[in-house]
């Protein structure tokens, strides 16, 4: 037997397949209870959240199992990105306005890739300046990210004022398709779209190359990393801005989707991001998107059938998984 | 000694400190007759037991939570819906301290059960999320709570100001039920700080402080980390609950943005820094010095926006505004975090950095 062969006679590992039909399931035990129509609406609209706070959750999933650091502040990425948004936009309203996709891109895509690529640099700044000092100390990375939060709130509540800004959807965007007499929004579509991009384009990342090799294996044991060779500090300054771009991106989006931004949104946000991250398992990517998925689904199912519950709807979920597996639906390995 | 449970401020300068805070505040209705000083007296009274209460979970136990806000508004909305809807007097005030409190309980044990058996670090995501989703649902579910207004109410007749225990000539002063009710929040509160000191003191808050250090040690010493940390999270929101109630009988009332918002969670956070984490005292000390500069800073912040706005430079003023007293706090707390991690207590006793 030549040494190429040992992977060959190693078990393969268990896929466990279980939670990523979850999403399915939910889908389908609530179709008895709407008409397919609506609920076709509400499963477009549900996946559009989904995505849009998969983007958001997963860059702070994969910082936390990296690195071990949890960031209370990621949140401010959201509400930055989404200001800064509006920075170009309103100057542009002219081609927001045109009826044409591509001169609505053309005002749309600047926007985000400015808004995904300050919020990077912001993470690094942050990176830097908050979290680098308190490495390994949980307690103060809480307490000084917390305090970060607040202090990117506030500012952005200083520069923009306390009022609502609008932020209206482009006009190729608006109105809806139908399918039968069920009406799927336009702007959910392009969300539910950029949202599986983003995943593949990450899972890719993570599974093809020598980077996502690095912080897989970086996720699973930082310190052999490390003895091997390789930078894993640099690697997790790279993931954190990532994931702040990401974050600033998914902000964005949120935006637009709900045509108005305001400084809270990061605050409000980071709620449902941490419930997405704990459903999903600290660190693990594939359990964030099936999380993000369950929550945003849910979300919709509740708000539509039990409007009351809706409130409540996720922190149930949580207890219902967690009850389940206590470390999430994907748990990583050594944490 | 006995009353301190044999653990003294062990430094002259905090004794003397927390001599004069406390004689200050036990002498309030003589020292500062008129209604905002006895306000301002009342608040640092309920956020010292408020602040010392989470102190045991961050400073002793070395668990973060931010729900300590909910368990403080369960305890004001239980005194607020009870006194409210039954009418004043003490029967109500019994009913809504005994429906809060183990309300609170149970939801804390609830909370801790679940996110602890885990890792502490789940346990502060998920008393942030529960401590929003309830904020939300307090302020939806109007019948009750009163939504976004909250709850005014009237407290017994032998605790408004109208009662008249002492006429003004006896000492100078009347004694009015104001007065009492500001003893009940004093005494109250004293009680309670005197009982978290015996508890940290106690083998199960050595225990506490055992697995602060080395959660793993602690457990292969034999202690199970996950009941010592509920026990914990659950006196903490107990003790937190009564100060909310004290607070709802001071106030007369109990709303979101006096119980529940997240800028109280923030405070209590912040007095508890600056006090001085694991040190019950600092809880005090940090309360006074945080609620008097906020009851006589924010106003000066505002003097000193319209200087800056009048001097031509408007953005600089909004950064001064005292609508942005949370954005220098917030600069004021990781400053704090980092460079004065031990506090004024920390500091008085001349301990080392931690």
């Amino acid at each position: 037997m030549s040494a190429t062969d040992v992977g060959a006679a190693l078990p393969r590992q268990k896929t466990d397949f279980l939670p990523a039909l979850l999403p399915a399931l939910v889908a389908l035990a609530a179709l008895p209870f709407v008409s397919p129509s609506t609920w076709l609406t509400l499963t477009v609209a549900g996946l559009a959240m989904g995505m849009m706070i998969f983007i958001m959750a997963s860059g702070l999933t994969l910082v936390f199992g990296l690195m071990d650091v949890l960031n209370f502040g990621h949140g401010a990425f959201i509400a930055v990105g989404a200001y800064l948004a509006t920075l170009v936009l309103a100057p542009m309203a002219g081609y927001m306005q045109a009826d044409s996709l591509a001169t609505n891109l053309l005002a749309l895509v600047p926007a985000a890739l400015l808004a995904a690529g300050v919020t990077g640099a912001l993470g690094l700044a942050f990176e830097r300046v908050l979290i680098r000092p308190v490495y390994g100390q949980h307690l103060k990375q809480i307490l000084i990210t917390m305090g970060g939060m607040i202090v990117a709130e506030q500012l952005l509540y200083a520069f923009w004022g306390p009022q609502q800004i609008p932020l209206p959807l482009p006009t190729s965007l608006r109105g809806s398709f139908f399918i039968g007499d069920a009406a799927v929004e336009k702007y959910r579509l392009l969300a539910v779209v950029v949202g599986l991009v983003v995943f593949v384009a990450m899972l890719l990342v993570l599974n093809r190359t020598k980077i996502g090799l690095l912080i897989r294996a970086g996720v699973e044991n930082g310190e052999m990393v490390e003895a091997m060779g390789y930078r894993v500090r640099r690697l997790f300054v790279g993931v954190f801005m990532a994931g702040s771009a990401l974050a600033g991106l998914g902000g964005v989006m949120w935006a637009l989707y709900r045509e108005q931004v305001n400084a809270m949104m990061g605050g409000e946000l980071m709620v449902l991001v941490f419930i997405v991250v704990i459903i999903g398992g600290l660190g693990s990517v594939g359990g964030c998107f099936i999380g993000a998925l369950l929550v945003a689904l849910l979300a919709n199912y509740a708000g539509f059938l039990l409007p009351k519950m809706a409130l409540v709807s996720d922190i149930l979920l949580m207890v219902a998984v967690l009850l389940w597996r206590p470390r999430g639906l994907y748990p990583v390995a050594t944490r | 000694m006995q009353i301190l449970s044999g653990d003294p401020p062990r430094s002259w300068l905090l004794t003397a400190t927390l001599v004069v805070i406390v004689a200050t505040l036990a002498f309030a209705p003589f020292l500062f007759p008129g209604a905002k000083p006895l306000n301002v007296a009342a608040k640092i009274c309920v956020f010292a037991l408020l602040v010392a209460s989470y102190d045991l979970l961050l400073g002793y136990t070395g668990i973060v939570s931010f729900a300590h806000t909910m368990f403080y508004g369960i305890g004001s909305y239980g005194i607020a819906i009870a006194l409210y809807g039954m009418g004043p007097g003490w029967g109500a005030v019994f009913v809504g301290l005994a429906v809060a409190l183990p309300l609170a309980a149970l939801l804390a044990l609830g909370i801790g059960l679940f996110s602890l058996r885990v890792q502490a670090i789940f346990f502060a995501m998920i008393t942030l999320a529960v401590a929003s989703a309830f904020a939300v649902l307090a302020s939806q579910l109007s019948w009750l709570t009163g939504g976004e207004d909250g709850r005014t109410f009237q407290i017994p007749e032998a605790l408004r100001p109208a009662f008249t225990l002492l006429p003004k000539d006896a000492l100078g002063v009347a004694v009015t039920g104001r007065t009492l009710a500001y003893y009940l929040v004093f005494l109250g509160a004293a009680a309670l700080i005197l009982l978290l000191l015996r508890v940290v003191n106690s083998p199960f808050g050595r225990v506490l402080q055992a697995i602060r250090e080395n959660p793993f040690r602690a457990e292969a010493l034999g202690y199970r980390i996950v009941v010592h940390r509920s026990l914990a999270n659950t006196l903490g929101a107990l003790l937190a609950a009564a100060a909310g109630a004290l607070n709802a009988l001071w106030l007369r009332y109990a709303g979101p943005d006096t119980s529940l918002s997240f800028a109280i969670m923030m405070d209590i956070l912040v007095m508890v820094v600056i006090g001085g984490m694991g040190t019950i005292y600092g809880a005090i000390v940090g309360a006074a010095v945080f609620i008097l500069a906020q009851n006589y800073l924010q106003s000066l912040m505002g003097a000193a926006s319209g200087a800056i706005a009048g001097a031509g430079a408007p953005w600089f003023a909004g950064l001064f505004h005292p609508d942005r007293w949370m954005l220098w706090l917030g600069v004021f707390f990781v400053l704090c975090v980092y460079f004065f991690p031990s506090g004024i207590v920390g500091r008085l006793r001349g301990e080392r950095k931690s």
